[in-house]
């Protein structure tokens, strides 16, 4: 597999030509433009911000009572999952969309799983300016923990990644898949903690609750990112450390069943 | 060293019945038999015991009818697609027109589309930098350059994506059926960038319907026929075993068609004409011939009762409907007597003298007034085709005669 993905490095510059065209063309036409890369993670935070902070307020001790602590510590969260969700729904996707590449000219097909993952990276990567920006206006002060900050993004980099050969190589020939994962992925946005914090009571005074967030691990690459950014410190490492085998695992085992069902990738796109 | 060669090459298609698709969902996040599943109940051979080399700086054409496995084997000598069964080896880099433009994305300019094509073909930036002016001009586009490819016409289209493949500058050209969407002023064009390819000494697969340009490329065709090399070998051979073929076939199913129908058919049927046949000079059935070939109809005569006043006419037609040569008995002033039982009449034909077409055949018994006993109008076709491209209708036999002052060499001898 090693062999395979330096292999892949000689087309670096294809897949970088891919994700800028991916980049061009997706707001070419549009108003914002590049603007809807953290518009879109934005509006979303208002809606939770408004339902959840205002309408409806949770009396969690970690907002000291403060809406707007709500809304910056929700933004943390939804701003990486939204490169999470959008990643796996456009993969789902990408090879059927791509069939006419795939069929017509030889080139490396893996190239178009990382293209989709890195492209909504770069979104991702557009709004943390934002994200940062917030913290110094709105909310306390960072702590030097905002280091530990691409430590997370590689490890959700490497989850997404393996998640996402998985679902591209076996939606080619279970179409069901996209269906079974858009839902899957609201469900899973609720089993994680982004619109509420995992040191919750209702949480942790619920084992079965508790259990389920743990063995997501969305859940800990979230946390990561929430501990470095809103809490300033790190206590959970060890659950991460076994979140970043686990996504190795994933990705070793992803990329295997995308390799293995590559020749079969022509005849069914 | 030969830079293509194939050692027995077998392609299975699966097909998937949609029951036990729908089954797999299930059994297979259940039972854990992804793969297994992925295999298919019934399977489609495509291609069956390919093998043959390329030598380097030939060109081979392969046709054969639709479905017949040409665009699989290209697919397979591409790359895109792996066989089932057998070995492939190429040697050099390998571009494949199998269909242009296929990596265009619709909303950025035509210059963004050629650098990111480019690289998918296997160009580095750097390369297409230096051929940019080259395929723009090429592509005649340099006004359209800037604005987004969904704004182009197909045959815009059509023209960057040929200008971009050729500039790969590869050692292997597979060329797929591309050119049949050109306009009348870009194929020739294309198919003289072929030909510049073929004088640098590059290799050729060419796969086409166009049997004209065929015959003038290639060094060898290949006859694809289910899936398996029906004939190989020099491209005039090759060519008219496969013209003969479709004819044969399209003859078989016109016969098919006649067996139902009495259409194209009147008369008072007291002598009826059946079981025409139009042959070659030794008695075979033929449907193409060459222009200068002998051609023969024979058809059955069957009259019941005496008859005294009757005259045999035949008249060949064109496509067009033009009527090209017609005669009868009468008309070469033939006495007729008397006619009775089952007799046979025999048209001999020496050469056609006919320009390359299809052509239509009415043949005839009427009395000297045109009353008619049995007319056959358009029932039988014939082909007539040659290398020749000549115009008009006939070919009137001629010779060219030039004074010392005019170079002019006669076809057949090599040019420089």
């Amino acid at each position: 597999m090693l062999r395979k993905l330096k292999e892949l490095s000689k087309y670096r510059q294809l897949i970088l030509i891919l994700i800028s065209r991916e980049l061009k063309a997706r707001y070419r036409g549009t108003v914002f433009g590049f603007l809807w890369s953290f518009l879109n993670p934005l509006l979303l935070m208002i809606v939770y911000s408004v339902v959840f902070g205002i309408i409806m307020p949770a009396r969690w001790p970690q907002f000291e009572g403060k809406t707007l602590y709500y809304s910056v510590f929700l933004f943390t969260g939804i701003l990486p999952w939204t490169w999470f969700s959008s990643s796996m729904l456009e993969s789902s996707n990408v090879l059927i969309i791509y069939g006419n590449l795939i069929k017509k000219i030889k080139f490396p097909i893996e190239a178009l799983p990382i293209m989709v993952v890195v492209t909504n990276m770069v979104h991702f990567a557009l709004g943390l300016p934002l994200l940062i920006l917030f913290y110094i206006v709105f909310a306390k002060s960072l702590s030097s923990w905002v280091l530990f900050l691409p430590v997370a993004i590689f490890i959700q980099f490497i989850f997404t990644m393996g998640f996402s050969f998985f679902i591209s190589a076996l939606t080619v020939h279970f179409r069901d898949i996209k269906d079974i994962l858009s839902n899957l992925l609201t469900l899973w946005f609720f089993a994680t903690p982004i619109i509420y914090p995992f040191d919750s009571p209702h949480v942790l005074g619920r084992g079965w609750i508790k259990i389920l967030l743990w063995l997501n691990p969305m859940t800990h690459i979230i946390e990561a990112y929430q501990y470095s950014f809103y809490y300033g410190s790190l206590p959970h490492w060890k659950k991460l450390s076994v979140t970043i085998f686990v996504g190795l695992l994933l990705f070793y085992f992803g990329y295997k069943i995308f390799d293995r069902l590559r020749d079969t990738f022509v005849e069914e796109v | 060293m030969h830079p293509i060669i194939l050692n027995n090459i077998g392609k299975f298609y699966k097909k998937y019945s949609h029951r036990h698709k729908f089954l797999t969902i299930k059994s297979a996040l259940v039972n854990k038999t992804i793969f297994s599943d992925l295999k298919s109940d019934e399977k489609f051979e495509a291609l069956r015991e390919i093998s043959f080399k390329v030598e380097k700086g030939k060109t081979v054409s392969i046709i054969g009818e639709n479905g017949s496995g040409k665009s699989t084997l290209l697919k397979i000598l591409a790359g895109i697609t792996k066989p089932t069964s057998g070995e492939i080896i190429t040697r050099g880099r390998i571009s494949a027109l199998i269909e242009l433009g296929a990596g265009f994305h619709p909303e950025i300019s035509g210059r963004e589309n050629i650098f990111i094509n480019g690289i998918i073909l296997g160009l580095s930036k750097k390369k297409i930098q230096e051929k940019f002016e080259k395929i723009v001009q090429f592509s005649e586009l340099e006004e359209f350059i800037n604005t987004p490819v969904k704004t182009y016409s197909s045959g815009m289209y059509m023209r960057l994506g040929f200008s971009i493949a050729i500039n790969v500058d590869p050692d292997i050209l597979l060329i797929d059926e591309v050119l049949a969407v050109g306009d009348a002023f870009f194929v020739p064009k294309c198919i003289e960038k072929i030909y510049e390819f073929k004088r640098s000494g590059k290799t050729i697969i060419f796969v086409s319907h166009d049997l004209a340009t065929v015959e003038k490329i290639s060094d060898e065709v290949i006859w694809l026929r289910n899936g398996q090399i029906e004939m190989r070998g020099y491209p005039q051979k090759v060519v008219d075993a496969y013209m003969q073929y479709i004819g044969q076939k399209e003859e078989n199913q016109k016969e098919q068609k006649q067996e139902e129908t009495t259409e194209n058919r009147w008369g008072s049927k007291e002598i009826e004409i059946s079981e025409v046949n139009i042959l070659d000079k030794s008695g075979k059935e033929k449907y193409i011939f060459q222009p200068d070939e002998p051609l023969n109809i024979e058809f059955k005569v069957i009259c019941k009762k005496k008859e005294k006043d009757f005259v045999f006419g035949l008249a060949i037609f064109n496509t067009e409907g033009s009527l090209c040569y017609g005669s009868n008995t009468h008309l070469e002033s033939f006495k007729a007597s008397s006619i009775e039982g089952n007799e046979q009449v025999r048209v001999k034909i020496p050469a056609l003298h006919l320009v390359n077409g299809t052509y239509l055949l009415d043949l005839a018994v009427h009395k000297k007034d045109g009353f008619p006993f049995d007319y056959h109008h358009f029932r039988y076709k014939f082909k007539v085709t040659s290398n020749q491209k000549d115009l008009g209708i006939t070919r009137i036999p001629h010779q060219w005669e030039f004074s010392g002052g005019i170079k002019i060499k006669p076809p057949g001898s090599l040019s420089k």
